[in-house]
């Protein structure tokens, strides 16, 4: 149904040379390519994917996290880019400590600001480089971080 | 002169002011009446949607989307769905998908008369809101007669639909298309040529093709820019590149130009609504995934496989494999993506809303720099923001 609406394998492999040993997985769901990467070099393959010729990943679609509280790294990052001149997606992930500081794709793309945001205001992710980060759609005295999986429902 | 002092003064606009369409807060710091800063203050309206899929079954979460963009419930139920459809990898018959393009392009126009309304109201243009909102109000009816609720709609089911469309529906919606042109056409000609529309929105909140891109906005706003993307033509769902129609574009990115391009696409859904109501095929509504699809209800009382399915499906929920899935829509505000996790329980593990309206209002800050405090009302219009969706 949505195959030949993600990136075929080229952006992976691309990022693979690029940065030997960055790719830690590479996954292909229902047609949809998701890389997991180091995330020690998480911005330089951002901007990589967002600069590289045959990549030109140059829109932000989605930024996101995910909580697997038993997992080593319990914060998964989660990025959807996509590119206006291939019209394909691409996922990439990153995984991090609890209380780890991520950093801030701001400079990369703008339009991270308020996604970033989000993200503090539902995990409590601290985004380094970040020109504004504080809570977006909670109040700002509010205690404790929803999304994140130990947070009840009800209290 | 000398020893004259620039003072700025702070002025809070919301969260409860009409012109900021629901609870949408803006502190503008101001040089006389013109913007030199401004900080949106949003959440006002969070109700924790993201939070509340992680405790609810794939399918009950559906009746928290008609809540995210109130204005085009029907199209956020099916963004979801197909969302969920993508991780089951079902498909659904010709005439359920038929019908799901029929109730998208419904809910834009809709969602489109609502914003023509009060953007003209907001400016001083009141007639319009009326012709307008006459037009909803058939909507509603219609939306009613197919799934019992004019708001709330959740007439979309994983796998198909709640229930087939009653009879004598498709010519309602054919009244509807014939009825509201005319009305799309009277506006225009109230407003595109108007001196004093033009003079409030031409050149007001000028947003760049390169800033719409950096800046992540989708819908409207990025057309107005220039950019010619549309998620019905650029990642086809539904089947709509089987259907004929055009992507409006602006080429300045002013007010003005956010105005034409929502103009023309509410024709352009008339266009599409006009295909689709000369083809909806006859056959069955629901997939045929019986551990997916609840039965007919007779078969429920007669069979004792489909009572079983019945049960297992509304108690324990339908499971999913393990995996990821992203899906987008072109929702009348830009680019509705769900994005869900499964773990292969009977609840998303993860379910992030990528809300449209949400990232184009974060252009707001940077728009409304340099123009003046009446400009401010013109330009949240033209970004079209709905609380519902923002603050989810």
């Amino acid at each position: 149904m949505t195959r030949g609406l993600w990136d075929n394998g080229e952006a992976a492999a691309r990022v693979g040379r690029e940065f030997p040993g960055a790719v830690l997985s590479q996954s292909d769901f229902r047609g949809e390519a998701t890389i997991q990467v180091d995330p020690q070099n998480l911005l330089e393959i951002l901007a990589f994917l967002r600069d590289d010729t045959a990549c030109r990943f140059d829109f932000l679609t989605d930024l996101t996290a995910v909580h697997w509280p038993r997992a080593e790294k319990p914060i998964d990052i989660v990025y959807h880019l996509y590119s206006f001149s291939r019209g394909v997606r691409f996922r990439v992930k990153a995984s991090f400590a609890d209380g780890a500081p991520v950093p801030s794709a701001v400079e990369i793309w703008p339009g991270a600001n308020w996604m970033e945001r989000e993200c503090f205001d539902m995990f409590g992710i601290i985004f380094e480089g970040h020109p504004d980060l504080r809570r977006i759609l909670l109040p700002d005295g509010f205690e404790g971080w929803p999304l994140r999986k130990e947070f009840p429902l009800k209290s | 002169m000398t020893g004259e002092t620039h003072e700025t003064i702070t002025l809070n606009m919301g969260p409860q002011h009409p012109a900021t369409h629901g609870v949408l807060r803006l502190v503008l710091e101001l040089d006389a009446e013109v913007v030199r800063s401004c900080k949106a203050d949003i959440g006002y309206l969070h109700r924790g949607f993201e939070k509340i899929a992680e405790n609810k079954t794939w399918q009950q979460f559906v009746t928290w989307t008609d809540r995210m963009d109130y204005l085009a419930p029907i199209s956020n139920n099916i963004g979801y769905i197909l969302a969920v459809e993508k991780l089951l990898d079902i498909q659904v018959p010709p005439r359920c998908r038929e019908l799901r393009v029929i109730l998208c392009e419904l809910a834009r126009v809709s969602a489109h008369l609502l914003w023509l309304g009060t953007h003209a109201l907001d400016l001083g243009a009141a007639t319009v809101f009326f012709y307008t909102f006459q037009q909803r109000e058939i909507l509603y009816d219609i939306y009613e007669k197919l799934t019992g609720a004019r708001l709330t709609t959740s007439g979309v089911r994983i796998g198909g639909m709640a229930r087939d469309i009653p009879e004598g529906w498709l010519d309602d919606v054919s009244a509807f298309v014939r009825g509201v042109a005319p009305v799309i056409e009277e506006s225009d000609k109230l407003l595109t040529r108007n001196r004093i529309w033009r003079n409030r929105t031409e050149n007001i909140g000028i947003l760049s093709a390169e800033d719409a891109v950096a800046f992540s906005a989708t819908g409207p706003p990025l057309r107005a820019s220039g950019i010619e993307w549309d998620l019905r033509k650029a990642q086809p769902y539904l089947g709509y590149e089987t259907y004929d129609f055009e992507i409006p574009c602006g080429t300045v990115g002013d007010v003005y130009d956010r105005y034409l391009v929502r103009m023309e696409e509410m024709r352009q859904s008339l266009r599409i609504l006009r295909q689709a109501l000369a083809r909806v095929p006859d056959g069955p509504i629901n997939a045929d995934a019986p551990k997916i699809v609840l039965p007919p209800k007779e078969k429920v009382l007669t069979s004792m496989e489909d009572l079983i399915h019945h049960f297992i499906i509304l108690t324990e929920g339908i499971r999913p494999p393990h995996g990821e899935v992203y899906h987008a829509i072109e929702a009348p505000k830009g680019e509705l993506g769900f994005y869900l996790v499964s773990d292969g329980g009977p609840s998303a593990y993860r379910c992030r809303i990528r809300p449209g309206a949400m990232i184009n209002l974060q252009l707001i800050e940077k728009l409304v720099l340099g123009h003046m405090v009446s400009d401010v009302i013109s330009i949240i219009g033209s970004l079209d923001p709905v609380m519902g969706e923002v603050d989810r």
